[in-house]
């Protein structure tokens, strides 16, 4: 077995995945194939070039877009459908502009047919730690873009999903505004351990967040290398100015340096 | 906030009443004549003193405007729907309504006349005409202009098919729908009245054709006043409706400048 094959005890399992656009000159090799496992509880990323396929792998994972061959398997059962046991954010907010913040994030109560008076708590609860009290009954366009991420992570975490899947979620945000938010994630994260796959372009965003890094080759994606980040948690700023996080960081620029990625 | 809502609210009240004195100013200034263009003064004199005809004559235009416009609804978006969501109907009958809409359709009313004769119902269907096709575009472009990931998210819910449409794509297309049921009021409007100078003996549209021709200026333009009146009052009946509907929208409109 390789180093980057999955076991069958892994709660997510990538199994010679693969995907092809069908274009007008023939069909395009979007990913893979790529096979790697993500353990019950653990954080990790995929981090690569754009136009890797990264997005592609997530989308296919969540049972919302078609694999050309291969499989995913979360919990021994083989995603044929949209996966509905998980909290999803894109880079794209994707808040309704038609309900207010708290609408948005109770919107499970409509659409997963649970009752208000469940998640009403755990929503005022998961909007005041991250810092929207006082924001429940606006509208989205009047909230910041980091106000609108933060609203919708709260929506993915409210029905308390044993399965995160982000998609670039602080792709569209300022640095400073995404430093804040990766804190935060991180400790929103530690409550309840959630298994989660992360979509990332940001190699120390990745170091940073991530139990292991799946390191991504250009178009068609397939797995370079997987990277165990052993860092002590939670990943404080002393942590980030540590050599070994330093070193990390290096190790994954090497990678791209090396596979031509990043050139001189 | 306060003054400038109320700016909004007086402000073409205001610009309309200036409209008016300069107009009654410049026919008495220039003594044009009441044939050219009657003074705003008389026109009112006109309106007060024919009030119950004029009344009766509206009352037939705005059921023309409104049978028309109801039409134009109940067929234009279960039409938009199959459309939007059918790829079989956007392939084949799509192509066909934006073709009929090339046909002058001012230029076909009369036929209307030959095959319906000279009842409510080539006017209804003459108003139809005219205004159905603005609520059909916005409805298609409402229902299909929704980025991918509020779907997906939606779906990542488990939601099925009929909470998609009621609680996702139909939220979503509520600002497109109004604006087109804003732009068919305003186009049924134009419709009664062109088919009411083809056929009719009956109508605002028919008043203002016969006091034309008999050179009664006050009473034409009483009758164009009425139907500008009713115009707006229409309108702004659907903008009120779609200010409760839509208070997201309205808001996010207020507050973005232009």
């Amino acid at each position: 077995m390789d180093a980057t094959a999955a076991v069958p005890s892994d709660a997510i399992v990538f199994d010679g995945l693969r995907k092809t656009y069908e274009a007008l000159e023939g069909s395009i090799e979007a990913l893979g194939p790529l096979s790697f496992g993500i353990k019950k509880g653990e954080f990790v990323s995929v981090l690569g070039p754009s136009g890797c396929g990264k997005s592609t792998l997530m989308l296919v994972a969540a049972g919302l877009d078609d694999a050309t061959a291969g499989a995913v398997i979360i919990d021994g059962r083989p995603i044929k459908q949209a996966f509905t046991d998980l909290g999803i954010v894109f880079q794209d907010h994707a808040l309704l502009e038609w309900r207010t913040i708290l609408q948005n994030v109770m919107l499970h109560s409509d659409l997963r047919k649970i009752p208000a008076k469940e998640l009403l708590p755990r929503a005022m609860d998961l909007l005041k730690k991250v810092g929207l009290e006082g924001f429940e009954n606006r509208y989205p366009f009047e909230l910041s873009g980091g106000m609108r991420q933060r609203a919708a992570i709260c929506r993915a975490l409210v029905h308390a999903p044993p399965f995160l899947f982000f998609d670039e979620p602080f792709g569209a945000l300022d640095a400073l505004t995404r430093e804040q938010m990766r804190v935060d994630l991180e400790k929103l994260w530690l409550d309840r351990r959630q298994t989660v796959l992360f979509i990332t372009h940001g190699i120390a965003e990745a170091v940073a967040l991530s139990d292991r890094v799946v390191v991504m080759t250009s178009r068609p994606g397939r797995v370079e290398r997987i990277i165990d980040i052993d860092l002590p948690r939670p990943r404080s700023s002393a942590v980030l100015a540590s050599p070994e996080f330093v070193g990390y960081c290096a190790t994954i620029k090497d990678i791209f340096s090396a596979t031509g990625i990043l050139k001189d | 906030m306060r003054k400038r809502q109320f700016l909004d609210a007086v402000g073409p009240l205001l610009a309309l009443a200036v409209l008016f004195a300069g107009w009654e100013a410049a026919v008495v200034l220039f003594g044009v004549s009441e044939i050219m263009l009657p003074k705003p003064s008389r026109i009112f004199v006109e309106i007060l003193d024919r009030a119950p005809m004029l009344a009766l004559h509206a009352a037939s235009t705005v059921t023309i405007i409104l049978s028309g416009f109801m039409m134009s609804v109940a067929v234009a978006i279960p039409l938009a729907l199959a459309i939007s969501f059918i790829p079989i109907v956007r392939r084949v009958v799509y192509p066909i309504v934006v073709f009929s809409q090339l046909i002058p359709k001012i230029a076909i009313a009369p036929l209307f006349i030959i095959w319906f004769g000279f009842g409510v119902l080539p006017k209804v269907l003459i108003t139809f005409l005219i205004s159905f096709f603005p609520i059909l575009i916005q409805a298609i472009v409402g229902f299909t202009s929704i980025r991918p990931e509020p779907i997906r998210v939606a779906r990542s819910m488990g939601a099925g098919a009929f909470d998609m449409f009621l609680r996702i794509r139909l939220p979503h297309a509520l600002p497109n729908l109004f604006a087109g049921l804003k732009m068919s009021m305003a186009a049924a409007a134009i419709g009664a009245i062109v088919s009411e100078f083809i056929a009719s003996s009956r109508g605002l549209g028919y008043l203002v054709l016969v006091a034309n021709g008999e050179m009664n200026s006050p009473l034409a333009f009483a009758g164009m006043m009425l139907l500008s009146l009713i115009g707006i009052v229409l309108y702004f009946a659907v903008e009120l409706i779609q200010r409760v509907a839509t208070p997201w929208d309205i808001a996010q409109r207020r507050s973005t400048p232009n």
